[in-house]
């Protein structure tokens, strides 16, 4: 099973930190008190809640409706009575809150009646759905929604399936002890992925520092008679990045500006697949994960996790020590600092690690830039991140995009490796949100403009068609005037004349006639334009609000006074000894 | 709660590691220098390192930067023993702190310090003095003179007159100088060789200092502070033009083993011409950067009025980096074959 590996440039080797977290199998993490389950777990639309506060909700219960194709469900972790649905922090760096299902466990964890997906005669289309609905989404971190990815391209045939149990990051090894204690489920999930997929090869990529989890893997894709390819790769920081792994699998780089399935590939992590057969083969919705409790604690462990945990209680059962003085989600190179104890574990929560000066001494200050170029070395996507920094610091935003800043994944290998301490995914990150900030407000002010243009356009016309038709009226009175007139004339002249006179005699009166209606044409024109100019300053002035209009009557009163007082005292009207003018008329 | 970005775990390096290494790296260089023209280089590394973090500590103090956290960086330090490394080893000591604080206060830290700078700040010290003081910058101590440092501390001090023996030629400006007199009539063989100048190879003793050099380079790069890039293509360019010559003309060009392995050209290969802050960063543009400065050394050395050519040739170079930097702009992962 010799397979040709490629490799790719830059990356780090970060102290793996992995053995403490792998000597005991998983353990069940107890019920927590309450249970905060925030409804938008995904990228994607935000599912909206269908549950409200008093609500008895069994465990597996739907409590938030996927909006659009690309989001997913949310389900009640376990039984008990909804609290309320509020706003709660998240853990996310911004500390911002959103919108989560309070959940009081009634300790009884009674499953909602739930049966297997009749897998065998469902459409792909029907599976994708079903996914959808159970809430399987990507659980290597980025949370996309499991089901948008489960569609080949219409024109690339899709030639590697890629799954993705590098674990690169330093610390986490859920899904190590995943892949060592449930392999077989993991295995039958990928089926489901390559059923909907149709590719040529499976290749299962595992870093070569977990040969137990490759072995494991190894038996179960043999015992099920698959013809899945288990892949140690070397372990190298960021080996796990899915479009890092594509590229030690397959040879292929996905750049930012393409689906990795344009080029016939795609990737899935071990935990999704995971969840996605424990929904088809037991119809259990994603209301649990893996979560890796390690860093500055006493019994580091894995734990088997209800979404919605409190993060703070969830730790003590790794007993930090008394230094501990933050929780970091995620691993040390890509996590974040959450912005309060009480954030609940979501999906994408794949480690909790115990923050403390002792294992993550306090960085020395910032240095400039030396230009050294250890960070183009060390970058996995060849960029030149010391560029990229000069750039975003100068707010030079146009030069860090045509530095490919968005090709950045922001593994934090720069960083790692910088001698002058610069925290350079930290000025890409603020680079990359202003660009964002100012493409939307563009966007906006654009949409803002043709509005208005619009507006003006549509004023334009209708002024225009309604001096038309006021001429035309006018024009039409005139020439019936005429007309009139020259009938009567007609009348006055001798009826012999009258007589006698060819048709062609009456040509100056009917020749005078539209002079006259001309005129009155334009005239009414011209009136018109004057009135409808009169009524749009009417309208204009009606429109402009005044600071003094939404006052109350006696507010308005002292207005009023202060005004007259103003004007006693010439403060205010430039000819003395004119009255002073109701408030209303002053704010002209 | 705190806020502090990732990544938590960070690889343990800092400036003044890099710079210290550095040092370290030029120690087998200055060591076969002080045994071949006494402690007096020593003397000048110390009166050099001083003047430094002199012009250093006053720089920043003006401009209200942390003191400690810059002058410990070692940056000044590695250019102090630059120049020293780069001037007469006899030179006056007002010249080499002249040169010195030149190179911070100027070069340096009117540029914005640490990082900043668009010319190497050592050459810059070489190219002001070589112009101001071109006699005293081209006195070499003659080839087997023997002072005592006491002696020699008199002369760096000023306390001794200057005697003829100290205003010797390097073995490069004295083959050129030779070459030149003899106007053809006088052989490269034939000069080299008079071993008491040309030693081995090179220059007598001078060919030990460049070995020095060179082992000193090889650690930087096995340590991974240096890239091959640039000393190659340094080296490679020229061997390539005085080779050429040589093969063209071996009675008037020297040997590219004597180019290599006299003058700066060792020197500035590993340890000039790789400094980060003022020259190429793309891989393709420090090969550029590389063989610019080996040409250009050895037509400013050969056919030029000065010495040696390694500063200027540097300088130059320093001056076309932006531009090969942004024209030799790497492909990125995954736009490889568009590019």
């Amino acid at each position: 099973m010799l397979m040709n590996l490629f490799k790719f440039k830059g990356g780090v080797k970060p102290p793996t930190n992995k053995t403490q977290s792998v000597t005991l199998p998983i353990a069940q993490a107890p019920l927590p008190s309450r249970l905060v389950v925030p409804l938008h777990q995904s990228i994607g639309g935000v599912p909206q809640p269908v549950v409200q506060a008093g609500d008895k909700v069994l465990k597996g219960q739907l409590i938030g409706e996927a909006d659009g194709w690309i989001s997913a469900a949310v389900h009640a972790p376990t039984s008990g009575t909804v609290l309320e649905v509020a706003m709660h922090v998240q853990p996310h760096p911004s500390g911002l809150d959103a919108m989560c299902v309070v959940i009081e466990p009634d300790g009884k964890d009674e499953w909602i009646a739930h049966q297997p997906f009749d897998y065998a005669n469902a459409a792909p289309e029907a599976v994708r759905e079903y996914l959808q609905q159970s809430g399987v989404v990507g659980l290597g971190g980025a949370v996309f929604p499991t089901h948008g990815k489960l569609t080949p391209s219409k024109t690339v045939p899709m030639e590697e399936l890629v799954i993705n149990g590098a674990e690169c990051e330093p610390f986490i090894t859920c899904d190590d002890l995943l892949m060592r204690e449930r392999a077989e489920e993991v295995v039958r999930g990928i089926g489901i992925f390559r059923d909907l997929l149709q590719p040529k090869k499976v290749l299962i990529g595992i870093e070569d520092n977990k040969p137990e989890a490759a072995a494991a893997m190894r038996a179960a894709v043999d015992a099920l008679g698959e013809a899945f390819l288990v892949v140690p790769v070397p372990t190298l920081y960021p080996a796990g990045g899915a479009k890092q792994l594509i590229r030690v699998l397959t040879g292929k780089e996905v750049p930012a500006s393409k689906r990795s399935t344009d080029l016939g590939v795609q990737c899935f992590n071990v935990a999704t697949a995971y969840t996605a057969w424990r929904a088809i083969a037991h119809g259990e919705p994603v209301v649990s994960r893996l979560v890796t409790l390690s860093g500055n604690v006493h019994a580091p462990r894995n734990y088997e996790v209800l979404i919605g945990t409190p993060m703070g209680e969830l730790l003590q059962l790794a007993q930090p020590h008394p230094d501990t003085d933050g929780i970091v989600m995620g691993g040390p190179m890509m996590g974040f600092l959450v912005p309060d104890a009480k954030v609940p574990v979501v999906k994408a929560t794949n480690c909790l690690i115990a923050h403390s000066d002792r294992i993550f001494p306090p960085k020395a200050p910032e240095m400039p830039c030396i230009r050294c170029g250890a960070c183009a070395q060390a970058c996995p996507h060849e960029l030149q991140p010391f560029e990229m920094y000069w750039f975003s610091r100068a707010k030079n935003f146009g030069k860090t995009q045509e530095y490919h800043i968005f090709d950045c994944i922001e593994c934090g290998c720069c960083s790692f490796v910088c001698p002058s301490r610069i925290p350079l995914v930290q000025y890409f990150r603020f680079a990359k949100s202003e660009i964002w900030a100012r493409e939307r407000e563009k966007k906006a002010a654009d949409t803002a403009k043709e509005r208005f243009e619009f507006k003006q356009l549509r004023e334009e016309r209708e002024k225009a068609e309604k001096a038309e038709k006021l001429a035309k009226a006018a024009a039409a009175q005139a020439a019936k005037k005429a007309a009139e007139a020259a009938a009567a004339a007609a009348a006055e002249s001798t009826a012999p004349a009258a007589a006698a006179a060819p048709a062609g005699e009456a040509a100056p009166s009917t020749d005078a006639a539209p002079a006259v209606a001309v005129d009155a044409a334009q005239e009414a024109k011209k009136a018109a334009i004057a009135a409808a100019m009169a009524r749009a300053k009417a309208q204009r002035e009606a429109a402009q609000p005044k600071n003094t209009e939404v006052l109350s009557s006696a507010a308005q009163h002292d207005v009023a006074d202060i005004e007259a007082r103003r004007a006693a005292a010439h403060l205010t009207d430039p000819e003395p000894g004119t009255p002073p003018a109701p408030a209303s008329e002053k704010a002209e | 709660m705190m806020f502090a970005p990732a990544p938590y775990l960070l690889k343990d390096v800092s400036v003044s590691q890099v710079m210290t290494q550095v040092c370290i790296a030029l120690v087998p260089g200055i060591a076969a220098y002080a045994w071949l023209v006494g402690p007096a280089i020593l003397v000048q590394i110390v009166i050099a390192s001083l003047a430094a973090l002199l012009a250093e500590a006053l720089m920043l103090r003006i401009q209200g930067k942390p003191l400690a956290m810059f002058l410990s960086d070692g940056s000044a330090v590695v250019t102090a023993w630059l120049i020293a490394l780069a001037f007469p080893p006899l030179a006056p000591w007002w010249l080499v702190v002249t040169g010195t604080v030149f190179a911070i206060v100027v070069a340096k830290q009117l540029y914005g310090g640490l990082g900043q700078n668009p010319f190497n700040p050592a050459m810059i010290a070489f190219a002001v003095c070589i112009v101001a003081f071109p006699a005293l910058m081209s006195q070499w101590p003659s080839v087997g003179l023997q002072l005592s440092l006491v002696d020699q501390m008199n002369v760096i001090l000023g306390f001794m007159p200057r005697v003829d023996a100290l205003s010797g030629a390097t073995p490069l400006d004295a083959m050129k100088t030779a070459l030149k007199l003899g106007e053809g009539s006088v052989d490269v063989a034939h000069l080299l060789a008079n071993q008491d100048i040309y030693g081995n190879f090179a220059g007598r003793g001078w060919e030990w200092v460049a070995v020095g050099y060179l082992v000193g380079g090889l650690w930087l790069f096995q340590r991974k502070l240096i890239t091959w890039h640039v000393p190659t293509a340094f080296i490679g360019a020229l061997v390539v033009i005085s080779g050429a010559l040589w093969l063209y003309n071996p009675a008037q060009f020297a040997s590219p083993l004597f180019h290599l392995f006299s003058g700066a050209a060792m020197l500035g290969a590993f340890f000039i011409a790789t400094d980060p802050v003022s020259g190429c960063t793309t891989p393709r543009g420090k090969l550029i950067f590389g063989a610019g400065c080996g040409l250009l050394a050895y037509i400013i050395r050969v056919f030029g009025g000065y010495p040696d050519g390694v500063a200027f040739a540097v300088l130059l170079m320093n001056l076309s980096a932006p531009v090969i930097d942004l024209l030799t702009q790497p492909p990125i992962f995954g736009m490889k074959d568009k590019a």
